[in-house]
């Protein structure tokens, strides 16, 4: 019967549905990100060195307190824009343990250069 | 030819190391040649005697080195950082007056100079513009076609969407086998992001010049010399004549090499480039600065 076949298809919908939402779910409640802030000025941030462990996700939030600055964590392929009044958020997933330089990438006056940082990823 | 290579050689010897680029040696009297000076670096208005305790005065030696040539170079590129960063815009166009008058000491009056992050990066060179002009452009001389690119004045160190147009629409009128040297500050290549060496967008920049057989990058910003090839494109990084820095990655943390009185002055120069259109060569001779 044609009106069986379109009952038990639904069924089976709603059951693939509900399970990918449950799912989700548990799975976020799981791997609930940590959030860390750093603030930046001119020419520092703070704090300049995180640890994080391999393998968590970790929600950086990042505030600028004068102008625009940069983070750039080129060997973790993340980067943002710092933008004063907002707070600007990247995700970072490090898979490997080690130290990993970041450093302002735009530039932002005579201590610019010496503007850097570093995440140490943990076992 | 003879005369001008004889001539060069003489210039040449007053140096210390050579670096020739490409095999072939070409006696057609046809083959134009010339030769130009890259001065890169100069950070006028740096004040820390610990990493050079003759700020005032390396690049006036520089300077009057070349004047001493005995043949004269067509021109003198001076591939960006100028002058130091200074906070104070009033202070930075000070600086950027002073590095001009003393620019101007050189004998040869074709000077063609581009900026680095230190002059335009503050206030996307509109100070720089008023001492030296344009920050891109580009010019014609004896067969070579030279395009100057700013990867400074944008404080993202990016080339920039407009730019890349103006670049791709100049290409455009070239042929293929037209001899290209490109003139900036950042390398176009991803050197050692870590240490902010690259252009953030540099990789569209190379890819408009990757349909052209004979392009030669010369840049600055690392203090030091490098040479690197992307495909066919050779890109050639020119020393300081402030400060040392040192090798990519060498280090934890990009610091700067302080000054060693036993050996005064090492690292800084400057380099003589011969070109050679034929065959699209370049033979580059460093110099560096000596005491006195």
């Amino acid at each position: 019967m044609p009106q069986k076949n379109i009952s038990i298809l639904s069924i089976v919908l709603i059951a693939v549905l509900m399970f990918v939402f449950f799912a989700g779910t548990m799975y976020a409640a799981d791997q609930k990100e940590i959030v860390i802030k750093i603030t930046a000025k001119k020419f520092e941030y703070s704090p300049d060195s995180i640890k994080i462990k391999k393998g968590i996700p970790v929600i950086l939030e990042l505030t600028s307190l004068d102008t625009t600055h940069g983070f750039n964590c080129p060997k973790l392929g993340v980067r943002t824009n710092i933008e004063p009044g907002k707070v600007n958020r990247v995700r970072i997933l490090a898979q490997k343990a080690g130290v990993y330089a970041f450093f302002c990438d735009v530039f932002c006056g005579s201590g610019h250069e010496e503007m850097t940082g570093k995440i140490i990823v943990e076992d | 030819m003879d005369i001008n290579r004889r001539g060069f050689i003489k210039l040449a010897g007053l140096g210390s190391a050579v670096f020739v680029l490409g095999t072939e040696f070409s006696s057609q009297a046809a083959e134009k040649e010339f030769y130009f000076v890259q001065l890169s670096d100069t950070h006028w208005g740096f004040n820390d005697a610990k990493y050079n305790p003759d700020s005032t005065g390396t690049l006036k030696k520089a300077i009057a080195a070349v004047n001493n040539f005995e043949i004269q170079p067509d021109f003198v590129v001076i591939t960006g950082d100028i002058t130091h960063t200074n906070d104070d815009p009033k202070e930075r166009r000070k600086w950027l007056g002073e590095a001009r008058d003393i620019i101007n000491g050189l004998k040869v009056k074709d000077v063609k100079i581009l900026p680095g992050e230190h002059d335009a990066a503050l206030d996307n060179g509109e100070a720089y513009k008023e001492y030296f002009g344009k920050t891109y452009y580009t010019f014609d001389h004896k067969g070579v076609h030279f395009i100057a690119i700013d990867n400074v004045s944008d404080p993202t160190s990016s080339i920039g969407e407009s730019q890349l147009q103006w670049l791709s629409d100049d290409l455009g009128k070239l042929k293929k086998d037209s001899r290209i040297v490109v003139f900036t500050h950042r390398p176009l290549f991803d050197l050692y992001p870590e240490w902010d060496w690259w252009t953030r967008d540099g990789a569209k920049a190379v890819d408009l010049l990757k349909p052209y057989n004979n392009v030669t990058v010369f840049y600055g910003h690392i203090h030091q010399e490098n040479h690197h090839n992307t495909g066919l494109i050779a890109h050639h990084s020119a020393k300081s004549l402030i400060y040392q820095l040192p090798a990519p990655g060498s280090l934890p943390k990009r610091e700067r090499i302080p000054w060693d009185p036993a050996k005064p002055y090492e690292g800084l120069g400057f380099r003589s480039v011969e070109a050679k259109t034929k065959n699209a060569e370049y033979f580059i001779k460093e110099f560096q600065i000596k005491k006195g």
